[in-house]
């Protein structure tokens, strides 16, 4: 069965070695490819960085905080600082746009999300996010102090289909044909899970949190991380395949990475680290948009839009004296400008970090990263099928896809006459290098061909009806939290007055621990240079 | 003929012989059959019967003539073919009306499929005729041409007088599709056992075999076909049927009984759509001080909006229906417009074809306060899409719209049949910052039928009714308010547009209803 899908989607070691032009032959499609492009981070930049070859400084300048890198993490110590009152600092984003992989794009049919896609209902003790989202208008109030959430924000039932045994129920964990192991190791994992969520630690804190800092340091807790969830679910003896491939789904929505290589910890924490704090018992929703978490991107953006440079790529960082100095070349300009900064925020991925600022930053050999192929599938009718009608969130159980969102979901149209669905693939069953490499091998087409007869399997009605397919390649979608993950970041943090802001650092690519880790590099560069601020953390 | 290939010993009317005597009177029985099921079935899908019966018999008798003519390029193994050709329109004529029920819904060039089956069946059924001629000839069988055309006429004369008086009334056009395969499949297995060296066409009898037990299925099966097929589930002919890019529109009419269905669900019926209607308007209209701007939500049919238009006082009229075409529909058609008065075409109308949705979201921003009265008669909440039209976000942007001192009226399906569906209505437009009071009316055709008022304010018992109508009087008024028991007020959640709860309990209630 698993080598099946493997086949079908192309991604064990034996695709790698035929190729492209071969794989699309097994496929046996000769019909057209619809059309669309290849797009995804900017590799040459991204090359350059790497081989380097930047004229020299021919501009100097100084501002008194850097932050180098306009993703979510950036962008929230930006937003951090700008809250704050503290305005000297600049932003430099390498890419042409801000957001990282948050980012969205659009067509004449609907905006869409490139990677990142929606936040979860916060927890309690997400006091920063939910300081923005009450800033945005997401939060709309509180009723007996309990924030109340913009309906037309939090998603539209349905949420969540799952197709299986050849209908699509609600929900994505299988409640049909299920054997009597599957039913009783279903059971005592929710048990399990749900004992995990409502634990408080010996410390007083929540024993899985989202952040993951405020979670509880209790050894036995701790002691997860040592091993890979696989081992855990072992132990625990829950063999059922029912099971197991949920499990396996998750880490892989999440983590991009197979469960056998997921920290025990962040197995758990995926399970029974979200309670969503709101009213009307919608505490296990989320927050979506159609374009994903593009729409954060730009409300962040707005408290600082004057302040962000894109286009820049900072290739060189070290400490000079008190402050810091830092080399950014702008692409546009063609010219390399040196910035003295009284402090920098290193708002990249780690092996980034690691390499513009090796004297100062921990190496990164620990840290990698799960690549990722998203496409955007533009189609002129719903998709449908049989058993519960289409959801936002859409999962096929014989898929090594991840499924599709339906961009359209939040709009009020009862009747959208034509929609995006954004269909994620992460290529986690081979080592990251060799999966990046399989990434950029692929042509379009051979991609394309995979997308569309994906998703035909799990919708034949749109047949006809695909009319582009928007292919983007992530090489370094998100970190993976592999076993002994939690010190990591820890370890590598620099002294003042670098610092570093990145999820790569918690470990979980999620939106709250980039705003956390931005958030907590913003204020740690405020008291640093002594400016007043009152913590959000 | 035939050079001895397929035919048996030359005898005179032997058994085979007599058996495909009779296949003559079957065959020809059956294709009558088959033709007066299609022309019937187009009168019934497509209307105008005159228009139906005479296309469908031309094509018919054409395909025939067509059949007939390559009849001469068969020049040996005739009764091989003509088993094999009796065995296809067994299956084609037996399956025919089953497969158009079934395809009309979901094809959209229904014609096609319809004329194209036509075609197929007159073909092969004027392929079999000549064929069968010459095997008889093969036979040594005097006067074989003027014996086929015999049994072929009588055959005729007694499928058009079953036809209509025993087969449409007691089985119906699917069953009796198949029972005409069974014998048309019956006689090709009857002439194969009859035949001296049977084993020759052993694949032809398994066929048979199989044919006849298919067909079997299918007519025990009929009732489940019938409930499959969309259309077969309307009771009366339907006069007009079209998918629009949103919905799939059917008119229907027996006597001045006329009925609109939209995806299959009954919207009216003219003989008591007055009932509804009446009691969707005026107790909203008759609380209200003085209704000079009024907003219908739906109600494409122009039917509310009559009723609105008696009213002097009305200055304007908005109508937000989502789909142009139901509009236009209701707007020009002289039997649609001498039921709705021309409401449509008035001068006092707006009809703006929109999402309401999308449409009440933009509008409280520009109109807020501007609307005196607003009617919401959405379809019933039968999926997440029209569901979400009764959600709290969908109200909040109605209150808005509405006068400081306007209301509104919300149908909310049955609270007999649905009573939580029923009270969620109810619920949300509380949880909306409204008033409410419910009331019910029951129309013949729907059964108990309930509304939910709200306004800002409280809402007034007693209504000014305006005189002139069929139903709805001031004392009538005061009676819709008393709930029994059975469909007394009972506590809901809150519809929104994250549960969508009420989809859920309507779901639910009907299926329990309808078992």
């Amino acid at each position: 069965m698993k080598a099946d899908r493997r086949t079908l989607l192309g991604l064990g070691a034996g695709a790698v070695a035929i190729g492209g032009g071969g794989f699309a032959a097994t496929l046996g499609g000769t019909e057209a490819l619809p059309p669309g492009g290849l797009g995804g981070t900017d590799l040459a930049r991204g090359h350059r960085l790497r081989d380097g070859g930047f004229p020299a400084p021919s501009r100097f300048e100084d501002v008194d905080v850097v932050i180098a890198g306009g993703g979510i993490a950036g962008l929230s110590a930006g937003w951090r600082l700008q809250d704050a009152g503290f305005t000297r600092f600049r932003v430099l984003e390498l890419e042409d746009e801000a957001g990282g992989n948050a980012r969205g794009g659009r067509n004449p049919v609907s905006a869409y999300p490139l990677g990142a896609h929606y936040l979860p209902v916060p927890n309690r003790e997400a006091k920063a996010v939910r300081h923005l989202l009450r800033q945005l208008g997401v939060i709309t109030g509180d009723r007996d102090g309990v924030p109340v959430y913009d309906p037309e924000q939090l998603c539209a039932d349905l949420q969540e289909r799952l197709f299986w045994q050849g209908r699509w129920q609600e929900g994505l964990v299988p409640r049909t044909g299920l054997s009597a192991q599957d039913r009783a190791d279903l059971a005592a994992f929710e048990q399990t899970m749900s004992a995990y969520s409502r634990r408080t630690g010996s410390d007083g804190k929540p024993a899985f949190a989202v952040p993951r800092a405020y979670s509880s340091q209790d050894a036995d807790l701790l002691a997860l991380d040592r091993l890979d969830f696989v081992a855990w679910l072992d132990r625990q003896g829950w063999r059922s395949p029912v099971l197991r491939a949920h499990v396996r789904y998750a880490m892989r929505d999440d983590y991009g990475t197979e469960p056998q290589h997921v920290s025990a910890w962040a197995g758990v924490h995926y399970f029974a680290g979200r309670r969503g704090w709101t009213v009307d018992g919608a505490g296990d929703n989320e927050l979506t948009w159609p374009e994903g978490n593009a729409r954060l991107v730009r409300g962040l953006a707005g408290f600082c839009r004057d302040r962000i440079a894109t286009g820049h790529i900072v290739h060189a960082v070290r400490r000079d004296g008190e402050g810091v100095q830092i080399d950014s070349f702008d692409v546009a300009a063609n010219a390399t400008t040196r910035i003295r900064a009284r402090a920098a925020i290193l708002a990249m991925p780690h092996f980034v970090a690691a390499r513009i600022c090796p004297a100062a930053v921990g190496g990164a050999g620990a840290f990698s990263y799960a690549p990722w192929l998203v496409a955007n599938v533009t189609v002129d009718r719903l998709p449908g099928g049989r058993g519960v009608p289409l959801a936002w969130d859409n999962v096929s159980s014989t898929s090594d896809s991840l499924g599709y969102v339906v961009a359209t979901h939040q709009t009020p149209d009862a009747f959208p006459m034509a929609t995006v669905l954004t269909w994620y693939l992460p290529l986690s069953d081979m080592p990251p290098s060799a999966a990046r490499r399989l990434l950029l091998q692929r042509t379009a087409d051979t991609w394309k061909q995979i997308v569309r007869d994906d998703l035909l399997a799990m919708n034949p009605d749109l047949e006809g009806a695909i009319r582009s397919i928007e292919l983007w390649r992530w090489g370094h979608a998100m970190i993976r939290p592999t076993p002994g993950f939690l010190d990591r970041g820890e370890a590598v943090r620099p002294a003042p007055p670098l610092f570093l802001a990145h999820s790569d650092l918690s470990g979980l690519s999620l939106f709250e621990e980039a705003q956390y880790q931005g958030v907590r590099a913003a204020e740690g560069a405020m008291a640093f240079l002594h400016h007043p601020h009152e913590s959000l953390l | 003929m035939a050079e001895g290939d397929a035919a048996g010993p030359k005898t005179r009317a032997s058994a085979p012989a007599a058996a495909l005597l009779a296949s003559a009177f079957v065959v020809s029985t059956c294709g009558l059959i088959y033709e007066l099921l299609a022309s019937t079935l187009a009168s019934y899908l497509l209307g105008d019967s005159v228009t139906q019966f005479s296309t469908v018999i031309g094509t018919y008798l054409f395909a025939m003539g067509l059949g007939s003519w390559c009849s001469r390029y068969v020049t040996r193994d005739e009764l091989r073919l003509f088993i094999r050709v009796e065995l296809l329109i067994a299956v084609l004529g037996g399956a025919s009306a089953a497969a158009l029920f079934v395809l009309f819904p979901l094809v959209e060039h229904f014609r096609v499929a319809l004329y194209g089956l036509v075609l197929g069946i007159g073909f092969l059924v004027g392929l079999e005729i000549p064929l069968l001629i010459r095997i008889l000839r093969g036979f040594d069988f005097r006067e074989t041409v003027s014996n086929v055309l015999t049994f072929d006429y009588v055959g005729a004369l007694v499928a058009s007088l079953l036809f209509p008086l025993l087969l449409m009334p007691h089985l119906g056009m699917i069953r009796t599709g198949f029972l005409f395969g069974i014998l048309n499949a019956g006689v090709a297995l009857a002439v194969l056992l009859a035949l001296p060296r049977a084993s020759r066409y052993r694949s032809e009898t398994v066929s048979a075999v199989l044919v006849l037990l298919a067909l079997a299925a299918g007519f025990v099966a009929s009732d489940r076909l019938q409930r499959w097929a969309e259309v077969g589930s309307y009771g009366e002919p339907v006069i007009y049927a079209v998918s629009t890019k949103y919905q799939r529109i059917v008119l229907t009419r027996r006597e001045d009984d006329l009925r609109l269905y939209l995806n299959g669900n009954l919207q009216f019926s003219s003989r008591d759509e007055y009932r509804y209607h009446e009691a969707l308007v005026q107790p909203v209209l008759g609380r209200v001080q003085n209704p000079r701007n009024v907003l219908i939500f739906g109600g494409g049919d122009g039917l509310a909006a009559r009723e609105v238009l008696r009213h002097p006082e009305v200055r304007h009229l908005t109508l937000v229906d989502l789909d142009d075409e139901m509009t236009a529909l209701f707007s020009k058609t002289a039997m649609l417009t001498a039921l709705n008065k021309g409401a449509l075409t008035d001068p006092r109308i707006t009809v703006i074809n929109a999402d309401g949705f999308r449409w009440a979201r933009e509008a409280a921003a520009t109109r807020a306060g501007s609307f005196d009265a607003i009617i919401v008669d959405f379809p019933d909440p039968v999926d997440y899409s029209v569901g979400k039209l009764y959600t709290e976000t969908f109200y909040r942007a109605a209150r808005r719209l509405m006068a400081p001192a306007g209301a509104m009226v919300v149908q909310s399906t049955s609270p007999l049949v649905a009573p939580m569906a029923y009270w969620t209505v109810a619920t949300t437009l509380e949880a909306a910052g409204l008033q409410t009071r419910g009331y019910h009316v029951y129309v013949p055709s729907f059964g108990e039928w309930g509304f939910v008022l709200a306004a800002a304010q409280a809402i007034p018992d007693r209504a000014r009714i305006l005189p002139g109508g069929r139903f709805l009087t001031p004392a009538g008024d005061g009676q819709l308010f008393d709930f029994p028991p059975d469909m007394a007020r009972r506590p809901t959640p809150v519809n929104r547009l994250d549960n969508q709860v009420l989809v859920r309990e309507f779901a639910n209630a009907w299926s329990r209803y309808e078992g």
